[in-house]
């Protein structure tokens, strides 16, 4: 909210300056977002003046000649462009030296070769007004030379305010000012409602009738009828006002409505009262189909959740958010029905979401105005209709209300407010900060009684409430600093699993491996980049109803799509040798009310292996076994047992994958991608991926590693080598050997593959260093003779492996 | 015999004296000294020989082995000496080529290292980490953390809705916009007094050089029965210290959340212009206010208690503090980073930097 610093002075004046009070307010719980300046930067140079001539220019026919009185020995000569300028007027003129608001130092010019010492202003030229008309023309009973700025609001410092949603009371500007007065002890004027010159008259108004048919929807309606309304201009001080607080001035009626709004709160509505069918007004639910033309030209479809008033024609204003064209004040109006009232917040709040519209007035209602405020904005707008329209006013109010706003009263406990802060507030600072703010207090036998006021009704409902109240005003910021005492008897720290996720990742990271993070959301076509077929897991979609773009429409399946995203970013930019890894959540639908969310680490090798040296200027590039290096070295950094198979999953090279297993469960994937989905990231050589659930492999981790002593009894090393088809993989025969050797066989692992003519074609040579181990005693070779047969026997009969050499 | 003992010896000391390599000098030692060499022959012959020459041969015989022997180590070391300072010299390399480097290591993202200092130092405050769904229901994130039903931030133009049946309790499903659920979800599953952190990702629909419609938060939620507001800015001054250096300062201002009453905001004294005077010409950073502003907290609001109350929190009886910062707004701040996007870029050059 745009808060003119001179239109606060009204009702406040603290003694310190714009910045200063920017700051205590920004303390107190208001936040100033930024000072501007309204009009313009100052007032010297700019004066009254008297047209004493206005000739029309020799060479130009839209310019005049004017000679002007500034109050000097002597009156000088002005150049004019506007067509209403004429002798006799009472003009603002601007002298060579004024600043203009745009910061142009006016000059003394030579306009078509006659010399003017200054400019006759326009309102818009100093944001007095729109300035359709041409000049301003003043008062002529204001002498020459009188400085502008003391008749006309033409320099003025504004706050722009950032009004927190629970401060509707604040979004006027005597409620800004009771927060001023509060915050710096300045005194306060008594509100501009305080007297109302309406009061005096009873009864309701004639010739109009007013029906709430949806009490709970208007908890109160007020009306009052003015005659004789003439529909003009505002005088330039309401304009200078509204447009200073960022409102475009209309005609006299609707600026005293916003004007009345500004400074009050609430919102106001003017009807041409000649231009309501039947002299009759419904505020009702809105019927499916029906449609009114607003304000602002649009014509909006209504539904049932919305509130409006009608009149015999049917919808005539939106109720709480924008009136109707057809009943709209305009410049032959005469009659003028003055409505406020107040609305369901969230109907409105509805209601503008809806339709798209945010008023002024729907801003202010959605948040729940209180009913008192109602005659408050009467009491202001009908002074300024009388004083600024020549209205008479008719005797009576309409005022049509379900229910008064109950007062309410809420203990404050002097303990309470001493306990929740950790420091200590007197009672009597307490009650002096609540009565600044309009609250009343009353002394109770632990702390105090307070009453609270109409306008803050809506958000102060509980203790907890005053004490913020209490502590904002006094200054959170002079609390002390003090540490909690930990009394939940544990100490923090991170939980096992965090602590392995943290290990897995730098694991990664010191194997050299980019840590990225990607975007949570995706393109709803990846599945098919990764060519997942109908029904794959990868389809399991997590779709958002309202995206930002197709782009990012659906939730990631698999975290291999931001992985390949972010390689063809780098690649793109002259990277193509790439090793990243990502650590985050994947999301698939699932069949549960929430979807499943798993934390996946996947990583990603592409180009070389490592970097070209002098020494090797062409090291390998990274392929299926690279991939399976990386996820040997994090299960092993977890110390997870894990097994390999081969494997075929859509978006990896159906030769060159494998999944990686704790016992039954498949912790995740490895391999080279698919080269026709490698293709729609735009890679042609080899991208290497390995592809974990986190929580799977850590829970296959051991909580606490137990010791075993492999240090009292050496083992005994053989070495085997066996000669297999070439179609049984490496990891059978050492799960075969495992088997077949029993307790005894400590490990076993391939360390040699050879394929030639001396095993023959189609045959595959093996070679396995084998470790035999006992715990409780040093193995001989007549302990192990037996165990080697065995092995040998089980590859042969259920592998037909031989034994070579 | 005497003499042709002599003459062995003159003529293997010649040798000896003129080979050049440990192999040449090998050589010489097995012609000479060797099983089938001349010498070695007399000696084993001289049993055969007349008593009187027997001692004189024998000695001199023996004389020339010994001789022969010291001279063929002495020469041999000689060489060796020589051999390896050859070999050393053929070893010889330019240094000042490139090293042959060992694999180099990879970096954590920024957002990684900056969320794990910032655990650790609630670590060592005394919290505990927890972590919660992306996914949520309304009410966990709204509706149970005391937001209005007209609460904007509940509206489509603001937070992600999923396209899925809403729950009978928990509402509609959303992408959570902020940490602050897991207050709720952790509450349920323990009774009072509870400290916990709760860092992760969040979602808004927001796009410019200052949001991202994903970004990370850190919340925090300490409630016993003796909590207060001093507690909060205690913590949060240690945080600050922690994270920005022991000379920062904190300041609280009052500002409004649905979820805490009180409510603040906490601002940490800018480190810039920590030396100087605010001056908005000098400091870029807090452009001469000397506070940035940092995160949002409060006490907890009663109704947040009053939700879980089944749980054992009351209202009355508990209170606390809650706050939630952002994971990249700090780590901008501390390493000057100019635009949120960078961190989602993930461009290798940006992430070097860091980690």
């Amino acid at each position: 909210m745009k808060l003119p610093l001179s239109w606060l002075h009204d009702y406040v004046q603290p003694d310190i300056d714009a910045r200063e009070l920017a700051s205590r307010l920004a303390m107190t719980g208001t936040e100033v977002d930024r000072i501007t300046h309204h009009g313009v930067p100052a007032t010297d140079n700019f004066v009254v003046g008297k047209v004493l001539a206005a000739e029309q220019h020799p060479d130009a026919d839209r310019l005049r000649v004017c000679t002007v009185d500034i109050g000097d020995t002597e009156p000088r000569t002005i150049v004019c462009g506007a067509p209403n300028v004429a002798a006799g007027q009472t003009v603002a003129v601007a002298c060579p030296g004024a600043v203009m608001p745009d910061g142009t130092k006016l000059a003394k010019a030579k306009l078509r070769g006659v010399v003017s010492l200054g400019m006759i202003l326009a309102e818009n030229e100093i944001g007095l007004g729109p300035g359709q008309k041409g000049i301003m023309v003043l008062d002529d009973a204001i002498p020459a030379g009188t400085p502008l700025a003391d008749v006309l609001p033409i320099s003025d410092e504004v706050l722009e305010l950032e009004i927190t949603p629970n401060r509707p009371d604040c979004l006027g500007v005597y409620g800004v000012a009771r927060e001023v007065h509060a915050a710096t002890g300045a005194p306060l004027a008594p509100p501009p409602w305080k007297h109302d010159v309406g009061a005096d008259t009873t009864g309701s108004p004639p010739g109009i009738e007013v029906i709430v048919e949806a009490p709970d929807l208007c908890p109160r309606f007020t009306a009052r009828v003015f005659e004789d309304v003439t529909v003009g201009e505002s005088p330039a001080w309401l304009k200078g006002r509204l447009m200073a607080a960022g409102q475009r001035p209309i005609n006299n009626v609707v600026d005293i409505t916003n004007y009345a709004m500004l400074l009050t709160g609430h919102p106001l509505h003017a009807f041409d009262l000649d231009r309501i069918a039947g002299a009759r007004l419904v505020v009702r639910a809105a019927v499916a189909g029906e449609a009114m033309t607003t304000l602002d030209g649009q014509e909006r479809a209504l539904d049932e959740g919305m509130c409006l008033i009608a009149d015999a024609d049917g919808p005539t204003s939106l109720a709480g958010v924008m009136g109707g064209t057809r009943s709209e004040v305009e410049a032959g109006t005469t009659r003028v029905l003055l409505e406020v009232a107040t609305w369901h917040g969230p109907t409105i709040h509805r209601t503008s979401t809806r339709l798209g519209v945010r008023s002024e007035a729907s801003a202010r209602f959605e948040k729940g105005l209180p009913p008192e405020g109602c005659m408050e904005a009467q009491a202001v707008a009908t002074q300024l209709m009388l004083e600024l329209t020549g209205a008479r006013l008719l005797p009576g109010t309409l005022d049509i209300k379900t229910a008064n706003g109950a007062p309410m009263v809420i203990r404050l406990r002097d303990a309470r407010v001493t306990g929740l802060l950790g420091t200590d507030i007197p009672r009597a600072r307490s009650a002096e900060i609540l009565r600044a703010l309009g609250f009343t207090t009353t002394d109770a036998a632990d702390g105090l009684d307070v009453e609270v006021p109409s306008w803050r009704r809506g958000e102060v409902t509980r203790e907890a409430d005053l004490i913020e109240e209490v502590a904002r005003i006094d200054g959170v910021d002079r609390l002390p600093a003090t540490l909690p005492v930990n009394r939940t008897g544990l100490p923090g720290r991170l939980a096992h699993a965090q602590q392995l996720r943290r290990r897995a990742e730098d694991t990664l990271a010191g194997l050299g491996l980019h840590e990225i993070v990607g975007w949570s959301f995706a393109a709803p076509d990846l599945p098919d980049r990764l060519l997942a077929p109908a029904g794959d897991v990868l389809r399991d979609l997590v779709v958002l109803e309202n995206p930002m773009s197709a782009e990012q429409s659906v939730m990631r399946s698999t975290i291999v799509g931001s992985l390949l995203d972010t390689a063809a970013f780098n690649r793109d930019r002259g990277h193509p040798d790439l090793a990243l890894f990502e650590s985050g959540a994947v999301y698939r639908r699932g069949t549960a009310a929430l979807p499943d969310e798993h934390h996946a680490l996947g990583a990603l090798l592409t180009g070389t292996v490592r970097p070209a040296t002098w020494a090797e200027p062409e090291p390998p590039q990274a392929d299926v076994f690279a991939a399976k290096g990386i996820a040997e070295a994090v299960l092993g950094a977890l110390r997870v047992p894990f097994t390999v198979r081969a494997v075929e999953r859509c978006f990896l090279h159906p030769g060159r994958s494998g999944e990686l297993l704790s016992g039954d469960v498949v912790l995740g994937l490895f391999g080279e991608l698919h080269p026709e989905a490698a293709a729609n990231w735009g890679f042609d050589e080899p991208v290497a991926v390995l592809l974990l659930d986190l929580g799977k492999a850590i829970s296959a981790a051991p909580e606490v590693h137990a010791y075993t002593d492999l240090t009292t009894f050496p083992g005994m090393r053989q070495d085997l080598a066996v000669i297999v088809d070439e179609s049984v993989p490496a990891e059978q025969v050492a799960m075969v050997v495992r088997r077949a050797g029993g307790a005894l066989v400590a490990h076993a692992e391939v360390f040699d593959v050879y394929r030639g003519e001396q095993v023959g074609a189609g045959r595959t040579s093996l070679a396995l260093h084998l470790e035999f181990r006992a715990a409780d005693r040093t193995l001989t070779d007549e302990d192990v003779a037996p165990v080697r047969e065995r092995i040998v026997a089980a590859l042969r009969d259920e592998l037909g492996g031989e034994l070579r050499g | 015999m005497i003499d042709r003992i002599g003459q062995i010896r003159a003529e293997a000391e010649a040798a000896i004296g003129a080979a050049v390599t440990t192999a040449s000098l090998e050589e010489l030692r097995v012609r000479y000294l060797g099983r089938k060499a001349e010498l070695p022959n007399l000696l084993r012959g001289v049993a055969d020989l007349d008593p009187q020459e027997r001692g004189a041969v024998g000695r001199a015989a023996n004389e020339t082995r010994q001789a022969l022997e010291g001279l063929i180590t002495s020469r041999g070391a000689e060489l060796e000496l020589g051999e390896l300072r050859e070999r050393l010299a053929a070893d010889r390399v330019d240094v000042t080529l490139p090293a042959t480097p060992p694999q180099p290591v990879g970096r954590l993202h920024l957002l990684t290292a900056t969320r794990r200092e910032i655990e650790d130092v609630f670590c060592g405050l005394g919290f505990t980490v927890v972590e919660g769904p992306e996914v949520e229901f309304v009410r966990y994130n709204f509706d149970a953390l005391n937001h209005d039903p007209a609460h904007p931030a509940r509206a489509r133009s603001d937070t992600f809705y999923v396209d899925a049946p809403a729950h009978p309790d928990g509402g509609e499903v959303l992408l959570r916009t902020h940490t602050s659920p897991m207050q709720i979800r952790a509450m349920e599953l323990q009774p009072p007094p509870i400290s916990i952190i709760v860092p992760g990702r969040v979602y808004r629909r927001d796009s410019d050089a200052t949001h991202t419609p994903q970004f990370h938060q850190i919340e925090g939620l300490a409630v016993a029965e003796d909590v207060t507001l001093a507690d909060l800015k205690g913590t949060l001054l240690a945080f600050a210290k922690a994270i920005f250096g022991d000379e920062r300062e904190i300041r609280l201002r009052p500002h409004f959340f649905p979820f805490t009453e009180p409510s603040v905001e906490a601002d940490v004294s800018c480190f810039m212009c920590a030396d100087a005077a605010p001056d908005a010409d000098r400091c870029p950073l807090c452009k001469g206010t000397g506070w940035l502003e940092i995160l949002g907290s409060g006490m907890v609001d009663p109704n947040v208690l009053g939700a879980v109350r089944e749980h054992g929190y009351d209202p009355e009886k508990h209170q606390g503090f809650a706050f939630g910062l952002g994971v990249e707004r700090i780590a901008m701040l501390k390493h000057g980073v100019p635009d949120l996007r960078l961190f989602y870029d993930n461009d290798l050059r940006f992430l070097r930097q860091f980690g």
